[in-house]
């Protein structure tokens, strides 16, 4: 009822607008990088701020099909926008890293790529979005074929628990916001489980 | 009976700043001073020779960056939770193996007490880094105060348990109170002191008022705030990150570019407040004080001793 209600009303909004509408607190950023309000230590507040936003956009992209299958509302026109957002966000947090944060200093970046568990996880993380984002248009679903591009998507689900984890080992003392995070993350795993085994006896038929 | 330097006096009795500040433009007014004004308005304290030459922070970079975790995880919860903190009366206990314990009022201690202004490098564990112009006195002063008995190797400090004031005392984030410690020669070098002030101003509340440990070559947690024991004592004392995580913070936590913390590099560090482009430098052997701290630990591995 009310979903259908939704559903067709969504039918006439397009998906365009959302990539503006997620650069948005981008340009939030870059403004008061230039004005300067980013308080003491803008560095820090920019790494973090473009980290947060890249795991906002991965947690709502994973949102989709749960809400499609609990509530019937079908929001499948957009999550290709909010996955490349998120691949926006994780490559501008990893570009601040690199050049604001590291400066260049590439022994330094090369030592914390191999010995510090948390680098390597958004590594990781990185890594996996990489192939999430380069088949993330029309002529790669036609290429690969459904079967298999639904596949390179799954690598969203590593993604997911590597971030989350990055993000949670991160701090030096346990503080809400991660723990937060990552538990709306497991959250969302989960329910990829649960629906994985129901859906496995209907496949072997 | 020898009391040491207890006296009557109370932190209380210290002339409030208002008045002292009124009693300049007094004189300024009747001609007496030709320097008065906001550079006449400060502590008077004497410069010393362990000073960095380089500029120091703002205050206000000094005053809303801030680890001080009693007041909350964010650097920018102490500049508005800590305010709460009453710091008058203030007394600190001290115990252990001195010749005179007791516990002394914040005024006592500072009674007859020179106040230097000292230029330090603060670098934090988290690899960032500031320039500090505090002011206190050198902690061996209190100590020889106090005299300390042959059998104390160590100091233990405590900060305030109170979580009335100190809301995230209340979780247990950390195991309160906030607990530090130093070897006796490290208590007792000239580098190491007790500050009560910063920028020619009493101690603001979130930089750890009323009295704090300002040890400028090892990471800024060992530099505990709004201390409130100290205690002489022959074993190792337990420290609060150190019960935390011990392999992550040792006790010594000297400054160490070689010697990695766990999670992230030590190797360099960012300077607050020098800019997005260009802020890291490369973080120097004891946090560049080597030449007069470097003996103390001659002998001692310290990738062992971290």
């Amino acid at each position: 009822m009310w979903a259908r209600w939704i559903n067709d009303l969504l039918r006439r909004v397009p998906a365009w607008p959302l990539y503006p509408l997620g650069m948005l607190p981008f340009a939030v950023l870059a403004w008061q990088i230039a004005v300067g309000n980013l308080g003491p230590d803008p560095l820090k507040v920019i790494e973090h701020r473009l980290g947060d936003l890249g795991l906002q956009f991965l947690l709502a992209g994973l949102c989709v099909t749960p809400l499609r299958d609990l509530t019937g509302v079908v929001l499948i026109r957009y999550r290709r926008a909010l996955g490349l957002l998120c691949f926006a966000y994780a490559s501008l947090h990893l570009t601040t890293w690199v050049f604001l944060d590291l400066q260049l200093r590439w022994s330094e970046i090369g030592a914390d790529l191999t010995k510090r568990p948390y680098i390597i996880l958004g590594m990781v993380g990185f890594a996996a979005l990489v192939p999430l984002a380069l088949t993330s248009n029309n002529l790669s679903v036609r290429k690969l074929g459904p079967l298999r591009w639904k596949k390179v998507q799954r690598l969203a689900y590593l993604a997911t628990f590597v971030i989350a984890l990055h993000y949670l080992i991160l701090a030096k003392v346990w503080t809400v916001k991660p723990m937060l995070y990552f538990a709306v993350a497991m959250l969302l795993l989960a329910l990829r489980v649960v629906n994985l085994r129901r859906n496995a006896p209907a496949a072997a038929r | 009976m020898r009391r040491g330097f207890a006296s009557d006096l109370h932190w209380s009795d210290v002339t409030p700043k208002e008045m002292w500040l009124n009693r300049r433009q007094l004189m300024a007014g009747a001609g007496v001073l030709t320097l008065a004004g906001p550079a006449a308005a400060k502590i008077a304290t004497v410069p010393s020779r362990y000073s960095t030459t380089d500029a120091p922070n703002s205050l206000e970079e000094i005053t809303t960056y801030n680890n001080y975790y009693e007041f909350g995880t964010d650097k920018s919860d102490p500049a508005t939770y800590a305010q709460r903190l009453t710091v008058d009366p203030w007394a600190v206990q001290i115990d252990g193996m001195v010749d005179r314990p007791g516990s002394y009022d914040l005024g006592n201690i500072l009674a007859g007490v020179t106040l230097e202004e000292r230029i330090y490098r603060l670098r934090c564990v988290e690899a960032w880094a500031m320039i500090v112009p505090w002011i206190g006195f050198p902690l061996a002063t209190l100590l020889e105060r106090v005299a300390v008995q042959p059998g104390a190797r160590f100091v233990a400090f405590e900060t305030l348990m109170r979580p009335q004031e100190m809301l995230w005392q209340n979780h247990a984030i950390l195991d309160w109170p906030y607990r530090e410690g130093l070897r006796l020669d490290e208590a007792m070098h000239p580098l190491t002191i007790l500050a009560t002030g910063l920028y020619g101003e009493t101690m603001p509340k979130q930089n750890g008022a009323p009295l704090r440990l300002v040890v400028p070559w090892k990471y800024g947690f060992k530099s505990i705030k709004a201390i409130v024991r100290i205690s002489l004592v022959e074993a190792m004392p337990q420290t609060t990150w150190n019960m935390q995580s011990a392999r992550e913070y040792g006790f010594y936590s000297n400054v160490n570019p070689s010697v990695d913390h766990p999670r992230w590099s030590q190797a360099s560090e960012r300077r607050i407040g020098a800019g997005l482009f260009g802020a890291r430098q490369d973080t120097l052997m004891f946090n560049g004080y080597a030449e007069q701290v470097a003996g103390l630990y001659a002998g001692q591995d310290l990738a062992v001793d971290y």
